[in-house]
């Protein structure tokens, strides 16, 4: 306002910015033993920044076939200049979001953010938790190499074991029987229309909650009389900041250290290669269901797998609903659950990591 | 006192100055890679199923060249007769890479010493069967030979 | 066609004598009005009817010829006391012994073989007085193959059907049907196993498991109708046919003159005949598998020279593997490979040439190539590096990037600092 006085005076005599000025000067940020949290989210929506705009520009040069998809990606990386540099960026940003998102709802979730009046944006955080997941899964298959490949494959079969649907689900996934060009095509579509699509509508209404309803306070520290904020601007925004510069700084360094390998090119018709794992964020799951022994009663394994990690989601989902007296002894109940689920999750990605890739 | 405050005042607009300039470094350092990126490089795309085998003019009649055909090389001759023929230059006994000999005015690998007609079809040697030949079209300068097409 | 080959025909009978054709059912259809020959014998039963049916499928009867063709006799004349009259030229059934010469009527005749096919051969029963089959048929033995034995007898394919029994994929199972039967090959004294070794050989599984049909089956190093071993000196020359490279530089090798002074047949004294295995490196060298060493006793001047092929032969692979694998490193990274993938064409091309090179057993020539083939290797090695340097250059950017980045977060660490203390 300071910088470009005529600026500000030229859009403001056509648009009344002072209640967007009055909310910046007037927000205040609760500032606590565990504000530190209160940067994830932040994070995250860094992290998805980086994924649009490096996603939209392999956009430029990527071809989504199963002929082609590999040689354009080689293409971007080999030939196009910092194209090696967007698509590192990509796949490692990627990867630090589904990090990040998983704190920021673990976090959200041990303060008991999502109480009342604050169901909303639970339900909204939660769904655009569900798309990331998505979003990886598509996105893995796109540069068709063998890995991927196999991870897909082994992926949509585990959805074939739903019972009645499975088969559809399988197909709907697939775009056919098996995994091929018609997968490919229709990943694509999932992970550069559909999903952004209904992540950015998810996320504009996550971020308008946020802002109308300010950030929520760990019950513990509600009732605190000496309670102190910072101001929005310029104090917690500049942390903000150098949250986004240290996200940055890590991203650049993986990205050195390890740049993100191009591999082999999926061959439909060669042997499956020895110990496929899916992305990291899958491994508690896929764990899981190989340690599931072939029958529970009379249920197959990984069928009761999969019906418990479908119930999972949704008990996430209706947190808001189930704890109604966060406080409470209810309450303290579905904290050590979550503490539960966390430390199971941890848990259970170590193993599928140290499990010996041979069956 | 004056002085202190006048300090300060330095070390702040020091420091801003840094922050400003850092941030105007980093602002470049990160558009400078994405100008770059959106630039179309030399070669304009990936193997896209048509490639250009030489420049008219290059090969005199009556010799051939080896050229890269995706993932695995091509044969273009330029027949003594004055036209252009393009073939896989995979031999199609033990995968060698063929050449065309102008001597005996046709293809020959050197491996088994097969020998390959100029429709590409295995005349003497080892070879089981023909070369592949690929439709070969003359655009501007360029000798362009296209597999996706077929023969 | 079918249809319209039965409406011509239905039309021609009615032409011929008015016959009430459709009364006389399916078979007699087929038969041509004026051939009496088919009419009464479709109506008999098991030897004297087979004959009449299999010549439906007969490429002579396709083309005209029926069985007053081969047999003789008048196949207008309903009597069959009439139409098979010698009389009438009628010749009955050949004794094997008169076979060749029965079939070689027309089959040796070029002026009239040429009304059918012009391109046919006409030398069969010259090739065939020349095989071990014809020599003994000539001295009276009757038990061996003429003719009939390989193609058939009233029901003979073109050898281009693929259901002709001489198809090449069923050659070696012609040829067995004699050969592998023990009682049948007894009175000869030789073996029986050339089939069985044949399906392990590589000729055999590439003929008989791929389809490969350039592919050798007996055929084409012992000939078809003049069917003998080859020579001893001749070995060569037949292998040669289809490895015309090999046979090329061992006729100019040093070991043409000794093997044929030992009586060694040529190709077959290191590949072996029927049970040409896919040949292996460690026929090279001075190990167990290795065949040099059979003639080459250790301490001598060529047991040296067998190790010498096989450790050079060996550099040179493992050359190849580590450009190989150099190479694949770099693609895998992402980095630029470019045409570095065709030099190592180049070296994977030097060692199939080098493995056929040493049958000029030319240790020197033999180095020459393989030394090209190692420096390839080595450029192949030197360019792969070269590429994958790309990635440290990225790293180095980057890293310089993070420390700018580093400083950035300083710098507003302290700004931070300082707006807080001042509120």
């Amino acid at each position: 306002m300071r910088l470009f006085p005529s600026l500000y005076g030229w859009v403001s005599e056509r648009l009344d910015v002072t209640p967007l000025v009055y909310l910046v000067k007037k927000k205040s940020v609760p500032a606590h033993r565990h504000s530190l949290w209160y940067y994830t989210g932040g994070m995250t929506l860094f992290f998805f920044g980086v994924q649009v705009a490096t996603g939209i520009l392999l956009l430029l040069y990527y071809r989504p076939s199963a002929e082609a998809a590999y040689e354009s990606v080689q293409f971007i990386m080999t030939e196009v200049k910092f194209g090696w540099l967007i698509r590192s960026l990509h796949s490692w940003s990627a990867n630090l979001m589904i990090g990040a998102i998983f704190v920021h709802m673990f976090s959200a979730f041990f303060m008991k953010a999502y109480r009342k009046p604050r169901e909303l944006t639970w339900f909204s955080g939660a769904f655009l938790l569900f798309l990331s997941l998505a979003f990886g899964f598509s996105g893995y298959l796109l540069p068709w190499n063998k890995l991927a490949y196999f991870a897909t494959k082994v992926g949509t079969d585990i959805a074939s074991q739903v019972p009645v649907l499975g088969h559809s689900i399988l197909v709907f996934l697939r775009g056919g029987e098996e995994v091929s060009g018609a997968t490919l095509t229709r990943f694509f579509g999932f992970h550069v229309a559909i999903l952004p699509a209904a992540a950015t509508f998810l996320l504009l209404l996550h971020l308008l909650l946020v802002q109308v309803q300010g950030m929520s306070v760990p019950p513990a520290l509600e009732k605190n009389p000496n309670a102190k904020s910072i101001p929005f601007f310029p104090n917690f925004l500049l942390r903000d900041l150098l949250g986004w510069l240290l996200a940055l700084l890590l991203l650049v360094v993986l990205a050195s250290i390890f740049p993100w390998e191009l591999g082999e090119k999926a061959d439909p018709l060669a042997p499956a290669p020895a110990g496929i794992k899916p992305e990291w964020y899958f491994v508690f799951m896929f764990q899981t269901l190989k340690l599931l022994p072939a029958e529970i009663w009379f249920i197959p394994g990984e069928l009761a797998g999969i019906a418990a990690f479908t119930l999972g989601g949704v008990l996430l989902f209706l947190v808001p609903l189930l704890d109604k007296n966060p406080t409470g002894r209810w309450g303290r109940w579905i904290s050590r659950l979550g503490w539960m689920v966390a430390a199971y999750i941890v848990a259970f990605t170590i193993l599928g990591y140290l499990w010996p890739a041979a069956k | 006192m004056a002085s202190e405050g006048t300090e300060k005042k330095t070390r702040r607009e020091f420091l801003n100055f840094i922050l400003g300039g850092g941030f105007t470094a980093l602002f470049g350092a990160v558009f400078y890679p994405v100008l770059r990126f959106v630039m179309p490089p030399a070669k304009s795309e990936a193997f896209g199923g048509s490639v250009s085998a030489a420049r008219i003019g290059e090969l005199p009649p009556n010799s051939g060249k080896i050229f890269p055909l995706g993932e695995s090389p091509g044969l273009l001759v330029h027949t003594a007769e004055g036209e252009y023929k393009a073939f896989s230059a995979v031999c199609t006994h033990l995968s060698c890479t063929v050449q065309y000999r102008p001597d005996l005015g046709h293809i020959w690998c050197a491996c088994h010493n097969g020998h390959y007609d100029l429709t590409g079809k295995n005349v003497a040697g080892p070879p089981p069967r023909p070369l592949t030949e690929y439709p070969v079209t003359l655009s501007g300068d360029n000798v362009i030979v296209s597999p996706s097409r077929g023969a | 066609m079918a249809g319209r080959k039965m409406t011509s025909l239905l039309k021609d009978a009615a032409k011929a004598n008015g016959l009430v054709v459709a009364l006389v059912g399916a078979l007699l259809l087929q038969a041509e009005a004026d051939d009496t020959c088919l009419e009464c014998h479709l109506q008999l039963e098991d030897n004297l009817q087979a004959p009449a049916l299999q010549i439906q499928t007969d490429v002579h009867y396709q083309r005209g010829i029926s069985c007053a063709g081969c047999h003789g006799g008048d196949p207008s004349e309903v009597d069959p006391d009439s139409s098979m009259s010698p009389s009438k030229g009628f010749v009955g059934s050949p004794k094997p012994r008169q076979i060749p010469s029965f079939c070689a009527r027309c089959h040796s005749d070029v002026e009239y073989m040429k009304h059918y096919n012009p391109k046919l051969p006409t030398d069969q029963l010259a090739q065939y007085k020349t095989s071990v089959h014809g020599k003994r048929l000539a001295k009276g033995d009757t038990q061996v193959a003429t003719c009939i034995s390989c193609h058939g007898v009233h029901g003979i394919l073109r050898p281009t059907d693929t259901r002709s029994s001489v198809f090449k994929t069923n050659i070696p199972k012609t040829c067995a049907g004699c050969h592998a039967d023990k009682k049948h090959m007894a009175p000869y004294r030789i073996h029986t196993n050339q089939y069985s070794d044949y399906l392990q050989s590589v000729h055999g599984k590439l003929l008989l498991e791929k389809k490969e049909l350039s592919a050798a089956a007996c055929t084409d190093c012992h000939g078809n109708h003049g069917a003998s071993p080859p020579g001893l000196s001749d070995v060569a020359g037949a292998c040669g046919e289809c490895h015309p490279s090999n046979r090329d530089l061992f006729e100019k090798s040093p070991h043409k003159e000794p093997f044929q002074k030992a009586r060694l047949p040529q190709c077959v004294a290191c590949h072996g005949n029927h049970k040409v295995l896919p040949p292996s490196d460690e026929f090279l060298g001075v190990s167990g598998e290795a065949v040099c060493i059979h003639c080459h006793k250790a301490g001598s001047k060529g047991y040296e020279v067998s190790a010498a092929f096989k450790t050079l032969l060996d550099s040179l692979k493992t050359a190849t593997e580590e450009a190989r694998q150099l190479v694949k490193k770099a693609e895998v990274a992402g980095v630029k490979v470019g045409l570095t993938k065709f030099d190592l064409r180049a070296c994977e091309d030097a060692i199939v040439r080098s493995r056929s090179e040493l049958h000029s057993f030319n240790l020197a020539d033999f180095r020459a190539l393989v030394q090209d083939g190692m420096a390839k290797a080595e450029r192949v090695k030197k360019a792969s590096l070269l590429s994958l340097e790309d990635l440290e250059i990225r790293r180095k950017g980057l890293i310089f990037s993070a420390v700018l980045i580093l400083f950035l977060c300083i710098g507003l660490w302290l700004k931070i600092r300082k707006l807080d203390r001042r509120q």
